[in-house]
């Protein structure tokens, strides 16, 4: 249902640019991307909003306060009222710093982030290049954003920023290798690389079931790889202040906040889709439409990743690398080897 | 297809125009009085001591060169996977065998240490 009403624009949108304005077919497809292009940016905006609303309000719920209640309904204007004081604050680039890569590391990591997002489908046929090795695609781009977060941790000249950086890219680098093993064994499964592949093999089973303990290393490593607490010792208040953004202020700050909660609702979605089914409705209820079950599944993660933050403490770096590599790695090999084995016995018995 | 990857050409562009926009408009908003105290760098109330950019940890080197080997084996793991249903017996033993070289490089890191924090 949900697809005849995105694909009814977009085919209206292109029949509109070939017909009114004379344009070829490739040129027509390259300005409907430019296009959705820019609804995909302003999604993540709606999420941001959404998101810190909620993050600030889950806090404050798991720590029995009452969070943000002034403005609006719950509080829920006071993000717009901070998007103002961000514009107005000034842009403070440190006399030491390494002004050019200063500047552009913010830029570089939302790049990464909108890049990732280009192979993310959110319903059937929605999505902006539908490429036949997706999830490879998404995995390559996600793992540069570690280049942007070292270029603001460098160029700061600043100690903190430094440490931040250097620990954010030995984190994510550990925390890559389980995240990419953890969607091996769903490819396997498959037998493509596509998005929109893996969830129509969904149907009738979400691969959460025979793939539990890949979901969970999956989870895992992506709270590691996005920097969230309990593994956020790359901003790790207490003693690095702010991590690689302690120098930022004002609008690059809000870049780097955009890019990271971009990332965030991108992982969710990819988990989403790779072990719950995407936009598959389940029991059958298929009167709801399945980009609302997709925004659901999307929107459980993030409540997942949000109630793990809040509920551990922040634990030591020897203990995140040596769970990372020494636990993780291995757990996450031998779900790839049982994987194996079990699609081969199961297909000697079918036959 | 290659439409398909003239399109990421196009949100690469998006990726640097947006921020790129939302930096200009802030600039119509935001105060400029930079003054010498302002830019300096930060730190908890004191001035800052010594150089930054100094020579660095050795762990985190460690860390990377085994990240390095394993990401390549996840370039190869991957095509392996799309196959996999179709290549058989031949490919899953093919593929434990290079799984078992990379762990027995796996065990020889852990042993000799490179794993550990100092």
């Amino acid at each position: 249902m949900e697809k005849s009403f995105f694909n009814t624009i977009a085919d209206a949108l292109r029949n509109w640019l070939m017909n009114g304005l004379g344009f070829s077919d490739t040129a027509a497809q390259l300005t409907a991307t430019a296009i959705w292009t820019l609804v995909v940016i302003l999604f993540i905006l709606m999420n941001l909003i959404v998101l810190v609303w909620l993050e600030r309000k889950f806090s404050a719920f798991f720590q029995q306060r009452r969070g943000p209640n002034r403005l609006g309904p719950a509080g829920f204007l006071q993000f717009p009222v901070d998007i103002v004081k961000v514009l107005g604050k000034e842009d403070i680039i440190p006399a030491n710093a390494d002004k050019t890569v200063f500047k552009i590391a913010s830029t570089c990591l939302f790049i990464t982030t909108i890049l990732a997002w280009a192979v993310i489908p959110l319903g059937d046929g929605v999505i902006l290049a539908d490429l036949n090795i997706g999830l490879f695609y998404f995995l390559a781009i996600g793992s540069t954003a570690t280049v942007s977060l070292m270029m603001g941790g460098f160029s700061s000249n600043n100690k903190y920023s430094l440490i931040g950086g250097m620990r954010t890219v030995a984190q994510m680098i550990s925390y890559e290798i389980p995240m990419i093993f953890s969607l091996l064994g769903v490819v396997m499964m498959v037998g493509s690389l596509r998005l929109s592949d893996v969830v129509a093999a969904q149907q009738n089973m979400w691969f959460i079931v025979p793939q539990a303990i890949a979901f969970l290393v999956y989870f895992v490593a992506t709270v590691a790889e996005t920097n969230r607490g309990p593994f956020d010792l790359a901003e790790g208040e207490q003693e690095l202040v702010a991590g690689y953004f302690t120098e930022y202020s004002g609008i690059r700050y809000a870049i780097w906040m955009i890019a990271e909660y971009g990332n965030l609702v991108a992982v969710s979605t990819i988990a989403s889709i790779m072990f719950l089914g995407g936009w598959n409705a389940p029991f059958g209820l298929t009167f709801i439409p399945g980009f609302v079950w997709l925004l659901l599944k999307i929107y459980f993660m993030i409540f997942l990743f949000m109630w793990v933050k809040w509920t551990y403490p922040r634990i030591r770096i020897d203990h995140l690398m040596h769970f990372g590599w020494k636990f993780l790695i291995p757990v996450s090999l031998a779900n790839i080897l049982v994987t194996g084995i079990g699609i081969y016995v199961y297909r000697l018995i079918i036959g | 297809m290659l439409t398909n990857y003239a399109g990421l050409g196009i949100i690469l562009i998006w990726g640097m125009v947006f921020p790129t926009l939302l930096l200009l408009l802030a600039k119509l908003f935001y105060p400029k009085n930079p003054t010498p105290v302002k830019l300096q760098t930060y730190e908890c109330g004191l001035e800052t001591q010594g150089e930054t950019w100094v020579q660095f940890k050795i762990s985190y080197f460690m860390y990377a060169l085994i990240f390095v080997a394993f990401d390549v084996e996840t370039i190869f793991l991957y095509p392996w996977a799309v196959k996999f249903q179709s290549l058989g017996l031949f490919g899953i033993v093919e593929m434990f065998i290079f799984i078992a070289i990379l762990l027995i490089g796996f065990w020889y890191a852990w042993k000799e240490g490179a794993l550990e924090w100092m």
